[in-house]
């Protein structure tokens, strides 16, 4: 589904990212953890093309998809829900649901989608007349996936999606990251959370100042003495 | 009933206001560049509505489609041409570079079609319209109609196309809009052929009743800064609303007190309005 190979990116002259190599396999959940500033963010966005690699290549499906600009990976099956939900706030639930269709061609199957999304999320049928800056912060990270989910991704990149949540819809935004991925989306998962990121994740990747440092199965590395160290304080 | 008139015909020629100023405040809205050469795609209007009338006796009303059609390409291809090297640019770099544009094209509407005074006489829109004891000239009242039905449409793109929502997502977060698949130099491109076509459009309905000349943009371009203040930076209702104000102000204000002091007068307004308001009537805070 996803390789990449020796990804080196960086913000301005600093690397931030240096070297990764990932494999994503159709279907499964990888997640990428470390601390605040290891990189994982930067990681997402270059994949999804909002910067540019410096070295390595990006694969989607055996295609090389390193050189296009962020619009032209959309429609080859890949979707950013970036960090902090960057949705648009004066525009209703309804028409940010719409522009997450944008590129497709499909346009019959468009409201289709729409309905679905809408019983996924339930909440947001209710909200779809408001605007999208009135929601509380867990109904935006709904809308946030929502909407990402409305270009009919293969591949959905999450970044953070714990963020700015309430604790208790923490729960319910993992268990509905599983609930996507069972309907076949390939899922790269970013979080700070670790041990929420790993218990759902197939496999998982350390990130440390932007090198891979450890990798393994969720369970793995939820036992492996540096991560329990490192993340989870124990 | 005289004052009445007087607010009306202010009222008409607000709206006309409005119409350059939407374009203007569209372009500023999506792209945070302030077009100084907006007056000149005004200006260009009027010049492509006199020469369809001087060389194929064509009424600028009824190529106004076509206008609008050749302003958006004027607009449009200037943002591919000269407006998409100067996205990134410090704002000192882009100011000067719209006023450049706005003294090139100036400069060559003079060259070419020299600095004289142009008028389009004998079109269809003459003489007057009456109701109810009031009287307007029938090209006021046209070019007014004509500014509705114009941001009308504006207005109705961005709320209820698919391209619209489009560029109002450009507008209010670009790498978002980049996630969903939008191309933000299309939605560029189109910001500057609809704000340009407005202008255009505003110039066709003008240029039966204004003189025509390659300065002319000046005379509206200061009230249409005005405006997009006024009715807040990027806000097309806001400057919608605020062209109707203006008008009646300064045709009010012109006939209670004196028509030297209008200009003080719409001003005095503006600095009211951005010292209670900063953010404009109708602006984002």
């Amino acid at each position: 589904m996803l390789q990449v190979r020796d990804l080196r990116v960086c913000h301005g002259r600093v690397p931030a990212v240096h070297d990764v190599s990932l494999s994503l396999a159709a279907g499964e959940i990888l997640a990428v953890v470390g601390a605040n500033g290891a990189g994982k963010s930067t990681l997402l966005r270059a994949i999804a093309g909002l910067m540019r690699a410096e070295a390595g290549t990006i694969e989607l499906e055996g295609r090389d998809i390193g050189g296009l600009p962020a619009h032209q990976r959309v429609p080859l099956g890949l979707a950013l829900v970036p960090e902090g939900r960057h949705l648009f706030p004066r525009l209703t639930v309804q028409r940010n649901l719409e522009l997450g269709a944008f590129t497709r061609r499909d346009r019959g199957e468009v409201a289709a989608s729409l309905e679905a999304a809408l019983e996924t999320f339930p909440i947001l049928r209710e909200r779809r007349a408001q605007l999208a800056g009135t929601l509380s912060g867990g109904e935006q990270q709904m809308l946030a996936i929502a909407r990402g989910l409305m270009s009919k991704p293969r591949l959905l990149l999450l970044d953070e999606p714990s963020w700015g949540v309430a604790p208790i819809v923490v729960s319910r935004i993992f268990e509905t990251i599983q609930a996507v991925n069972r309907t076949g989306v390939a899922i790269l998962l970013v979080e700070q959370n670790v041990k929420r990121a790993l218990s759902v994740a197939h496999r998982a990747a350390v990130i440390q100042t932007g090198r891979v440092v450890a990798e393994g199965t969720g369970a793995e590395l939820l036992r492996s003495d540096l991560v329990r160290r490192a993340y989870l304080g124990m | 009933m005289l004052l009445l008139q007087t607010i009306l015909s202010g009222v008409l020629i607000g709206l006309v206001y409005a119409l350059v100023a939407v374009g203007l405040t569209l372009i500023f809205g999506v792209m945070d560049i302030v077009n100084f050469a907006h007056g000149e795609f005004l200006m260009l209007g009027m010049y492509a509505s006199f020469w369809g009338f001087a060389l194929w006796k064509l009424d600028p009303l009824f190529t106004l489609p076509l206008t609008a059609l050749l302003l958006f390409g004027v607009g449009a291809a200037l943002y591919r041409v000269v407006i998409r090297r100067i996205t990134d640019a410090p704002m000192l770099s882009q100011i000067f570079t719209t006023f450049g544009l706005m003294i090139l094209f100036r400069g060559l509407a003079q060259y070419f079609w020299s600095p004289d005074f142009r008028s389009v006489e004998g079109s269809v829109l003459t003489g007057k319209v009456a109701f109810a004891g009031l009287q307007f000239g029938l090209p006021q009242v046209v070019a007014a109609l004509g500014a509705v039905a114009t941001s009308g449409a504006v207005w109705w793109f961005l709320r209820s196309t698919r391209l619209g929502a489009a560029l109002e997502a450009t507008a209010a977060d670009k790498e978002a809009a980049a996630l969903m698949g939008i191309d933000a130099q299309k939605m560029f491109a189109l910001a500057w052929g609809l704000g340009a076509a407005c202008a255009g459009v505003a110039g066709a309905l003008l240029s039966t009743t204004f003189p025509i000349f390659p300065e002319v943009g000046a005379s509206f371009i200061l009230f249409a800064f005005v405006l997009v203040a006024l009715g807040g930076f990027g806000s097309v209702a806001g400057a919608f609303w605020a062209g109707i104000l203006v008008g009646v102000v300064e045709v009010v204000g012109g006939f209670l007190w004196d028509p030297a002091y209008k200009l003080v007068l719409v001003l005095s307004l503006y600095l009211l309005v951005v010292w209670l308001r900063p953010q404009g009537l109708m602006g984002k805070a």
